[in-house]
This record gives structure tokens, sequence and C-alpha cells, in this order.
């Protein structure tokens, strides 16, 4: 009997441990090959917007940017440029601005909306309300560009990071890693590069 | 006799000054300069972040677009204030874009009166030299490192006066 306790005792230890062990290893946001959640937030034009709703999309570029980051700004044109190159061929982008307007006055949706309609953005462009989404797919900055690849599973992460290597001079970019991931996606080959650091804003939680 | 003695200290001691920082100046050269400041490629700015002396080194990472940047700015310039002479050197590296250097770094720079040295960082690309100041960070600003020729410490955030002087004790106290 004794030993029997004993062994419970240990036993329950075991799945503590096992418990305290797995909460040390959540994850800060989603890795390459996990799949992203769907979300409902609110676009510009007062629609609710889902990746759902996209039903014939082969993938997303999910990217969080804003109005106010430079950096955000700097990659305004080149993002429209995107959207209109990918969406005919199944990758629209879905812009997701992540910062809390309380904090950030100018990233509320009334200047999103005016910014969407001065810039002529041809995607939606959604407030994070609530500030659920961005931690969920683990967005550090603005902008930053998930893309996503429809599987039967779910969306899968397929490249996380900048949009090229050249912020300030779009004419002397000489890697576009997003162009080149989801050419590689929407061929079925492997993606060299799935993953790219970049300097931005953080984001105003 | 004496005199000339200490005179021929002060003179060695100066002749030492001066070629410590025709040293540090001859190991870094900048790639151009706007206003007082020097701006550099990343393989220019990297021999800054890894001094090896008896100084203490409180590299922050800025820009004038950046708010909590802006924020956390005076507690790093009063550190530097209170502690050049404990053998601590705020360095504070702008991110500034190249388009924003004349109409928005300098004026700031000046109203501001900033008495820690500040240097430019111009390299566009940033996927080769984050990971180069450290392998976890992913680009966004305020982000601080502080080392020394032990110790090395990176964080993505951004700081508090408190919190900075918490985080600098663990280099400085032995």
């Amino acid at each position: 009997m004794k030993t029997l306790k004993i062994l419970i005792c240990l036993g329950l230890v075991g799945l503590f441990g096992a418990f305290a062990y797995h909460s040390n290893e959540i994850k800060d946001g989603y890795e390459i090959g996990d799949y992203a959640m769907d979300f409902s937030l609110k676009n510009i034009d007062g629609n609710m917007v889902s990746l759902s709703d996209f039903k014939d999309a082969k993938g997303f570029f999910v990217i969080f940017t804003c109005n106010t980051c430079p950096y955000s700004v700097a990659y305004e044109d080149r993002i429209i440029a995107l959207d209109k190159k990918y969406k005919k061929l199944g990758v629209p982008v879905i812009a997701i601005n992540p910062n809390n307007p309380a904090i950030q006055p100018k990233d509320d949706l009334e200047h999103m909306k005016k910014r969407a309609k001065d810039k002529g953005f041809s995607f939606p462009y959604l407030l994070d309300e609530g500030q659920k989404v961005y931690p969920a797919y683990g967005a550090k900055r603005t902008p930053h560009v998930f893309l996503l690849e429809r599987t039967d599973e779910g969306n899968k992460v397929r490249y996380i990071g900048t949009i090229d290597d050249n912020y300030g001079n779009a004419a002397a970019v000489e890697t576009s890693y997003v162009e080149d991931a989801v050419d590689a996606m929407l061929a079925g080959e492997k993606i060299e590069v799935q993953e790219t650091r970049a300097i931005g804003c953080s984001i105003k939680a | 006799m004496v005199r000339f003695e200490l005179f021929f200290m002060c003179a060695v001691l100066v002749a030492c000054q001066t070629n410590k920082k025709k040293e540090l100046q001859a190991q870094i050269n900048p790639k151009e300069t706007i206003g007082e400041l020097p701006v550099y490629d990343f393989e220019g700015l990297q021999p800054l972040l890894e001094q090896k002396n008896a100084t203490t080194y409180v590299i922050n990472f800025w820009a004038t677009w950046c708010a909590p940047c802006v924020k956390e700015l005076p507690y790093f310039e009063k550190l530097n204030e209170e502690q050049k002479h404990n053998n601590i050197e705020v360095i504070l590296v702008s991110l500034d874009i190249p388009s924003m250097w004349e109409s928005k770094l300098l004026p700031f720079v000046k109203k501001n009166k900033l008495q820690s040295r500040v240097v430019v960082l111009d390299d566009p690309k940033q996927n080769d030299w984050i990971p180069k100041v450290d392998p976890d960070w992913s680009g966004a600003i305020p982000a601080t490192l502080i080392y020394n020729k032990d110790k090395r410490i990176f964080y993505a955030k951004p700081f508090s006066y408190e919190e900075l002087n918490i985080e600098l004790n663990k280099f400085t106290e032995l």
C-alpha cells in the first residue's frame, strides 16, 4: 500500500513536472510550418474580414503594418505592388494594423481609412481591435510579413520577415524575400530563405 | 626639477590620451558625416560593439521617429552624465532613414543638446547585420546592448531609468 502511495506521488510529481516543462515551451508566436489562426477583424469599409472569406485563395500575405511607422510608409507602394501582382495568382495581401489607437491615435480606424484612400490600398486594411491577433502570430514590429499557404490542414506559415533587402530605396533592392518565397510556394518548390529580420517600429500595445 | 618632472608627466599623459583617441578613430572610418555625426555601415560600426577595455558600453539603438525611443532617451543621457567618470560610456546609434537626417535627426540632436556620443547606422542589409548584434533580435526598436570585456547582454525592450541602473549594476559590481 505504502509503495503504491509513493508511486502515485511520484507519478503526480512527474505529471506536474511535465506540465511545468510544457508551459516553459509556450512559443512566442508562430514558427515556419505552424498553422496560423484565422480572425475576424474590422476593415476600413466597416465590414468584418476573415481569411476564410477568400474562397479561392491559395495563400495570403498577412502584413502587420500601420500609418505612423516610417518603415511601413516606406514600404506602402511595394505592398500595393505585391497585392496587384499576386492577388491574381491567388495570394492577396491582408494588412493588419496591430497598434493600439489609445496609445497611437494616428493609427485609429479613421486615420487608417484616410491613409488607405490617399494611397489607394487595393487590399483589406484591418484593425487588430483588442490586439489579440498580432501576439498570436508573433509580430514584433511594423512592417512584419507572414506568408501563409492554404492547405487542407489550415493556413501554413511559410515565410516570416521583411519584404526585401533595401527599405530606403526600392530601386536598389537586390533580393525580394517575399517574392522569392511566394514564387517558390506557388511552384511547389522549397523556399530558400524562410525567415528574415529588419528594423521596424515596435508595436504599440 | 620637480616642476620639470611634473611637466614631463603631463606631456606623457597628454601624448597617451591623443594616441588613444587616434587609435580609436583609425579603427573606424565613417562612410560619411552628416553635420557632426559619423555615418557607418555595419562593418564600420561593429568595432564599437566589440571593444575590449575597462569601459562598460551602453549602446542604444533608436530613431527620432520611434516614440518609445525618444521617451527613454533622457534616461540614457542622464546615465551618461552621471557615470561618464566611472568607465561607462553611452553610445546612441541612430537608425533614422537617410531622408530624415537633415530634416529630423540633426534638429533633434541640437534641440535636445544630446551629450552622449551619437552615431548613425545606415546599412540596408538589415537581415545580415541584425543577427550580428544579437541572434534573438527581431529588429524592433528601442533596443539596447550593454557590454564590457567580460559580459554582454542585449535588451529588446524600452527602459525606465531605474531598470537601466539595475541592469548596469550587473556589469559594474565585482
